[in-house]
């Protein structure tokens, strides 16, 4: 193993390629094209298939299609695109299709900066598409972390037959760091296999745990996939008796998984203010978080990397034991709001910065020192 | 509603009909339905899918395909309800988007036949991008557009397929807009096969389906029908049967539209069926397949010779 | 607090800063062992106006992955030099390369004719990237020069191995005397 330096990108491309992906399919945007870039060069090499489809609806469309036909699939996007992937993400959870979606987040809204980071679309990758439903949502704060994530998005995507965005943004996406690939022979890969014969195969059925396994087409499973409601065969239907079932179903698959929720506690005894972040700001409160310790001061740090499910016990308990949380992130409010819902009367302070350029250390430190 | 199905089989047996005495045969190809789905289809008594649903199947069965072999993918529509009812691998989308679906699919297993099926608002209006693609990149896809010049299931509205002057629920004082030629497009952006009939003519739509099924690029067959609930109602064109009637009156063969007179033909108003464009040329999926192989075995032998 | 040391090389978009400071990062973090981010500004600056890439080195985890105060500055161009150089703190270096940039009054930094240098030493100005290199770390230190000609030539386009090496052995001659802490 050696040592390389990586961009974020690069490293989400590796990652996915060690985690089996055999499948790209995206339309260039900066700041994401490199993972397509790295994808077009690595997956031939792999035995696998890339494309450049016409836009962002058809690139989502295409891994959909893509896995249904038993390849693990991926794209990478960037706020534009990632708005026009979002009445297909929304069909990937509805006919519950595996399949990793990244978004390297840039200054919006619209056409807005497309070289400038933000951390604006929290809000639109949990509530971005229509009607109501889970997602998994996860956030690199590195490079090495930009790989590991890929990997735990596919595993993830895999075991719960949900679609998962891993939600980066331009600054960890751009950046170069070291990192130290592993093999990706001894990387962890879930495979979920199917077990019936095709007679009694049900795509969707409701009575065997919460996750049953998706059959790939061309394998003698002739079902039925749609974006209707369905019952467990994945005929549409209304009958409120099948509709039922299947929504408990697949709200409480992510509900209650707590291998989703992916956070790092480093907290201080005694303290009574806690940071907490994601993402490129969490780089930054790292460094305040540091500087405030070598001047003797507690403080308490709280970095996410699942954002969707929000780790609501973990903060409960962060709440119960300081009397602030300062929570800085490079957009006009977004993960703050769930913060304030789920603190009950603590104080939340926001520290915000949608222009382009990253919060500083001193603007979270000014906030908590406050 | 019974009468205009009625209607129907009294029809003159004409020149791309299934003949009376082998009715029951072609129906029986009908066994690839599904055992377990509920029927009726959600279809309105006389229209002119369940003709072409019935093609599409003898099509693929005169193929000798394994139904395991097949994916059918649609997008939205009343058209694109017709997978639910065949017993192949289906896959029910977004609106627009079958045949981007249906590329990654054909991407995964290009071993697999995959038919994208589609009405005409579905497949020209919120995915003709995705269709001029399909067709430039000449994957091995056959779509099925059912163009009924209208959008049925919302209610009659215009498509780009309505004829200038039309009227509809969001036309209601006639069509300003031109219809798209539905198979200039596909041959323009660069399909490989390009069919035309009408739900008139179910054994036209059984020869052209086979035939671009087995065509190893894009191929489109545009099957004309109708929607006498809708854009009939509003356009006061009579029932069901006075529908498919109108097909069989205002529709000409290839071959009796090549033997017209140059002015004949400039002033043709009727709808030619046949083939109407055929092409050679590599095939996406092949294509690419091809590079995978390439540069999978380098990769293979640089490993093996320790270089990387 | 860790031992952090901010850099950032300015030029003119095509004079391969962007690659200096990759080269850099990874002399640091590959050949040294230390810890190091590199990050770059887009867009239409990659074709030509000024162009920049910052690079954080330190023994330790590094957090803030940019530059918040800069303690080094190479400024290979006027308009560099002008959006740049105020970015220093004021016990950091400066480096301009003197041929291209007229400085003010109260310039406090180094001025080497680094462009010069690499026509002398190479005959092709594009190994300006390099001879700054060699400049920046015979001056500071920062990285070893050991690890920081290993980058160069790990990153040096087939056949370039010779002209890179030549170009960065000026970089460190040119440094020569003129020491600066970093």
């Amino acid at each position: 193993m050696t040592i390389q330096l990586m961009q974020g990108n690069e490293a989400i491309a590796m990652g996915a390629i060690a985690a089996g992906c055999r499948f790209y399919a995206g339309y260039p945007i900066t700041p994401s094209t490199e993972v397509a870039e790295v994808m077009s060069r690595v997956l031939p090499k792999v035995g696998g298939k890339f494309i450049q489809m016409e836009d962002e609806i058809a690139s989502m469309a295409a891994i959909i299609g893509g896995r249904v036909g038993g390849l693990k699939s991926m794209t990478a996007t960037s706020g534009p695109g990632f708005s026009l992937m979002q009445e297909n993400i929304g069909y990937a959870a509805m006919a519950e299709i595996p399949c990793v979606v990244v978004n390297v987040q840039r200054l919006g809204p619209s056409t807005g900066q497309p070289t400038a980071a933000s951390q604006g679309d929290v809000m639109q990758a949990r509530w971005g598409t229509h009607g109501d439903h889970q997602i998994i949502v996860l956030c690199p704060i590195s490079v090495a972390q930009s790989f590991d994530l890929t990997v735990k998005a596919f595993n993830l995507s895999e075991k719960y037959r949900t679609p998962v965005i891993l939600l980066t943004d331009e600054i960890i996406g751009h950046m170069r760091e070291p990192i130290e690939l592993p093999d990706f022979d001894i990387v962890e890969k879930f495979e979920r296999l199917v077990t019936d014969t095709p007679d009694n195969y049900k795509a969707y059925r409701n009575d065997r745990g919460d996750v049953p396994a998706l059959a790939g087409f061309g394998l003698g499973y002739r079902y039925h996939i749609t974006g209707l409601f369905h019952d467990e065969v994945g005929f549409p239907t209304q009958r409120l008796d099948e509709i039922d079932p299947w929504l408990e179903r697949v709200s409480r698959k992510i509900e209650t998984a707590d291998d989703i929720l992916l956070y790092q506690t480093d907290y201080e005894a005694g303290a009574r203010t806690a940071i907490l972040s994601y993402g490129a700001s969490a780089r930054t409160a790292r460094h305040a978080t540091k500087q405030m310790r070598a001047k003797g001061e507690k403080v308490s740090l709280f970095t996410t990397q699942t954002l969707w499910p929000f780790p609501e016990k973990a903060v409960e308990e962060l709440a119960d034991s300081v009397d602030k949380i300062v929570v800085p992130e490079m957009n006009l409010g977004q993960l703050a709001l769930e913060v304030e819902r789920v603190v009950g009367r603590k104080k939340v302070v926001r520290v915000n910065r949608a222009n382009g350029d990253m919060i500083t250390p001193n603007m979270v430190l000014e906030a908590a020192e406050a | 509603m019974s009468e205009h199905i009625l209607s129907v089989h009294d029809l003159d047996v004409g020149e791309g009909q299934i003949p009376r005495e082998d009715w029951f045969e072609a129906s029986s190809t009908l066994h690839n339905l599904r055992k377990n789905k509920k029927f009726p289809t959600i279809w309105c008594a006389g229209c002119g899918l369940g003709v072409i649903m019935g093609s599409l199947i003898r099509a693929i069965e005169s193929l000798g395909l394994k139904n395991d072999q097949v994916a059918l993918v649609a997008g939205i529509g009343c058209t694109a309800r017709m997978p639910v009812y065949m017993d192949y691998n289906t896959m029910h989308t977004t609106h627009g988007r079958a045949l981007a679906f249906a590329t990654g699919l054909k991407i995964a297993r290009s071993d697999m036949k995959v038919i994208a099926i589609m009405g005409d608002g579905d497949a020209l209006a919120i995915g003709g991008n995705h269709f001029i693609h399909a067709a430039r990149r000449n994957i091995g896809i056959t779509a099925l557009v059912v163009n009924n010049s209208t959008y049925g299931m919302t209610g009659g509205q215009y498509s780009p397929t309505t004829p200038e002057g039309m009227r509809a629920t969001t036309a209601p004082y006639g069509n300003v807009e031109p219809p798209f030629p539905v198979c200039d497009l596909a041959a323009a952006a660069g399909a490989t096969f390009v069919a035309r009939s009408t739900a008139y003519h179910p054994l036209e739509l059984d020869k052209h389906l086979s035939e671009a099924i087995s065509n190893e690029g894009f191929s489109l067959v545009e099957a004309v029908s109708y929607c006498h609930t809708t854009y009939g109602r509003i356009n006061k064109l009579g029932s069901a049967a006075d529908m498919m009637r109108m097909l069989k009156d205002n529709s000409i063969s290839k071959s009796a539209y090549e033997k017209l007179g140059e002015d004949e033909r400039e002033t043709n108003t009727k709808i030619v069926r046949g083939v109407l464009y055929r092409k050679k040329r590599p095939e996406y999926t092949k294509t690419y397949d091809s590079l995978v192989e390439r540069k999978h075995e380098e990769e293979v032998k640089l490993r093996n010779t320790g270089r990387r | 607090m860790e031992k952090r040391t901010e850099i950032r090389l300015a030029g003119e978009g095509g004079q391969g800063m962007i690659l200096a400071g990759i080269i850099l990062a990874e002399a640091a973090a590959i050949y040294d062992g230390k810890q190091a981010t590199q990050t770059q500004s887009y867009g239409p600056e990659a074709r030509g106006g000024a162009s920049r890439s910052e690079v954080v080195i330190s023994d330790v985890e590094i957090d803030h992955p940019e530059v918040l105060s800069a303690d080094v500055v190479v400024a290979l161009s006027q308009e560099a030099y002008q959006k740049f150089a105020k970015t220093v703190h004021s016990g950091g270096l400066l480096i301009v390369d003197e041929d291209h940039v007229a400085v003010r009054a109260d310039f406090a930094g180094v001025k080497v004719p680094i462009a010069r240098i690499a026509q002398e030493a190479t005959g092709k100005p594009i190994t300006a990237n390099t001879v700054a290199l060699g400049v920046l770390v015979g001056m500071t230190g920062m990285v070893s020069k050991e690890a920081l000609e290993k980058a160069v030539i790990a990153r040096a386009p087939k056949g370039t191995e010779e002209m890179n090496r030549k170009a960065l052995a000026a970089g460190f001659a040119a440094a020569g005397g003129r020491k600066a802490a970093a």
